[in-house]
């Protein structure tokens, strides 16, 4: 008989599942669950990008694109990257369409880590990095970041953390799940800790269009030195509401990104090309949906914080990403005993803070990606539980 | 402000003003006294529900009703529009461009009660040419709300 443990990659049965999968698999039992549970905008992909994808289809084109993406795409790319950011990028050397931003980061961490190499993470943040480092055979260093430091890393902490193995830094900001945002002044404190050392830094900037109360969001490369050990990993599901769309891209200096489409290359071949057709109508014409589903995340990401104090969960502004991360410290409770005695009692299903790293210890993830309708009803569902226990 | 209220409104008229300030970061006292005023220059006309009257058997039926109008020197179409809109069962009134004059929504009890009333009524008018009467079949969206319910979610879990 064969002996599956004997089969199975180690690194690969070690990794512990998704601490979110816990709720979803309570909740998927149950009926009448009232979710903000979920990261992902509760938009249509507007209807001229799903028409390009229809076009495509229509005109036959269903067949495999460059590995590096379609040029009019990475053109697009490119001038989106420097419409926003000010940055240059080109188009044949220095951009990869990828399936998501979930691959641009898995194949940048394969491209750059080796065996025992250091990777700085952040955390509380999204939850890919630790597995993806961990598979490339690198060490995850963690860096709990400070409620009292709005969630952003410090370049003290980073001193403090920085090894002679450190090849990689993880920015995850505007971040998931709690909403901080990285200002020039913090950047610049990072690359004077960095400027002296060979480490690379790799940006996810997936909610990059979501930043609220008028500061647009600043990328690592937009500092002075920062570019050529920065590399941008983007996508269009969340700012264009594409998720099922699998479409993302990294960008970065030419060196690195040709050694990620390698990887790319021989794993992926390339990106759906429907999706690339789709992402093209996205770049160029659909700034104005992007800003009405910025302004609506704006409305429930107000209604939310207020909501949550209200009731008594201090909740700090969001200032990024679509997710409000409020304290529950207040109940005396765990995050896993709060969410499960939350979930039973009321039927509200939200992610408990431990799930992003052992530092979400004392928070709840709320996404925003729902109705006022839908929000106002779990919040005072969640007051009453509040008055119950 | 003013228009980001309306619009608002215009998607929910059940919002507070305590809501609707938090949503736009302004003052809920600015924001009810802007409401109030919006209501009393008549920019709100109502506040009405969006009902789906098909799940209710027999509520009743409505038709868009086409109306040729001969206007009168000095009086246009507003002559005939006020007598048309008089009625209880007329719904809307609108002038249009293009091969009719007045577009009139009608609702009665039952197909004959809505013929009837065209034929008795509406075509009656002076000045009222010729009528041409669309029962309307199935309301599939209303006052931009869709009425017919959404297709079953089957994408199964994602973990993240």
């Amino acid at each position: 008989m064969i002996d599956y443990g004997k089969i199975l990659n180690k690194t690969v049965t070690e990794i512990k599942p998704s601490g979110i999968r816990k709720f979803f698999d309570i909740a998927a039992t149950m009926d009448d669950v009232i979710s903000l549970s979920v990261g992902e905008p509760d938009f249509q992909t507007p209807w001229a990008i799903r028409k390009a994808g229809i076009e495509s289809l229509q005109k036959g084109k269903t067949k495999y694109t460059s590995n590096w993406g379609l040029v009019k795409l990475r053109e697009e790319i490119s001038n989106y990257m420097e419409r926003k950011l000010n940055l240059k990028y080109c188009p044949d050397e220095e951009v990869l369409v990828t399936v998501g931003g979930s691959e641009a980061i898995d194949a940048c961490i394969r491209a750059v880590v080796a065996d025992g190499d250091e990777v700085i993470i952040p955390q509380p943040s999204y939850v890919c990095y630790e597995p993806m480092t961990r598979l490339a055979g690198g060490v995850p260093v963690i860096i709990n970041v400070k409620a009292e430091n709005n969630f952003k890393v410090t370049a003290k902490e980073l001193e403090a953390t920085i090894t002679d193995k450190t090849k990689l830094l993880i920015l995850p900001y505007p971040c998931n799940p709690t909403g901080a945002i990285m200002e020039k002044q913090d950047l610049e404190a990072i690359y004077e800790v960095i400027k002296d050392k060979n480490i690379l830094i790799l940006s996810d900037e997936i909610y990059s269009e979501l930043t609220f109360g008028g500061k647009a969001h600043i990328s690592p490369a937009c500092i002075d030195g920062m570019k050529e050990r920065t590399v941008i990993v983007n996508g269009f599901s969340k700012a264009f509401s594409m998720t099922g769309w699998r479409m993302g891209w990294a960008c970065g200096p030419k060196e690195i990104v040709s050694q990620i489409t390698k990887i790319h290359q021989y794993a992926i071949m390339c990106a759906p090309t429907t999706s690339q057709y789709a992402a093209i109508e996205a770049l160029k014409n659909c700034d104005e949906d992007v800003q009405y589903m910025m302004k609506q995340y704006d409305m429930r990401r107000r209604i939310m914080v207020k909501g949550f104090n209200d009731i008594g969960l201090k909740c700090n502004e969001p200032k990024g990403a679509f997710y409000a991360f409020p304290s529950i410290k207040s109940t005396g409770m765990t995050s896993e005993e709060f969410c499960e005695k939350l979930l039973y009692a009321k039927n509200v299903a939200v992610v408990p803070g431990t799930a992003f790293g052992d530092s979400g210890e004392g928070f709840i993830r709320a996404s925003y990606c729902y109705s006022v309708e839908h929000i106002n009803e779990a919040i005072k569902r969640i007051g009453e539980f509040l008055k119950e226990i | 402000m003013k228009y980001e209220i309306l619009k608002l409104l215009a998607n929910n008229a059940k919002y507070t003003a305590s809501e609707i300030a938090t949503m736009l970061g302004a003052d809920e006292k600015e924001v009810s006294n802007t409401i109030k005023e919006l209501e009393k220059d008549d920019y709100i006309r109502g506040y009405k529900a969006v009902i789906d009257w098909d799940k209710l058997d027999g509520a009743y039926v409505s038709a868009v009703v086409e109306l040729n109008v001969v206007p009168k020197a000095g009086l246009g179409f507003e002559e005939v529009a006020e007598k048309v809109m008089a009625y209880k069962e007329v719904e809307a009134v609108y002038l249009m461009s293009g091969n009719y004059d007045l577009n009139v929504i009608v609702k009665g009890k039952s197909l004959q009660d809505v013929a009837r009333f065209v034929a008795r009524e509406l075509a009656t008018i002076d000045s009222v040419s010729a009528t041409a009467t669309h029962f309307v079949m199935r309301r599939y969206k209303e006052m931009d709300v869709n009425l017919i319910s959404a297709e079953d979610d089957d994408r199964g879990q994602l973990w993240v």
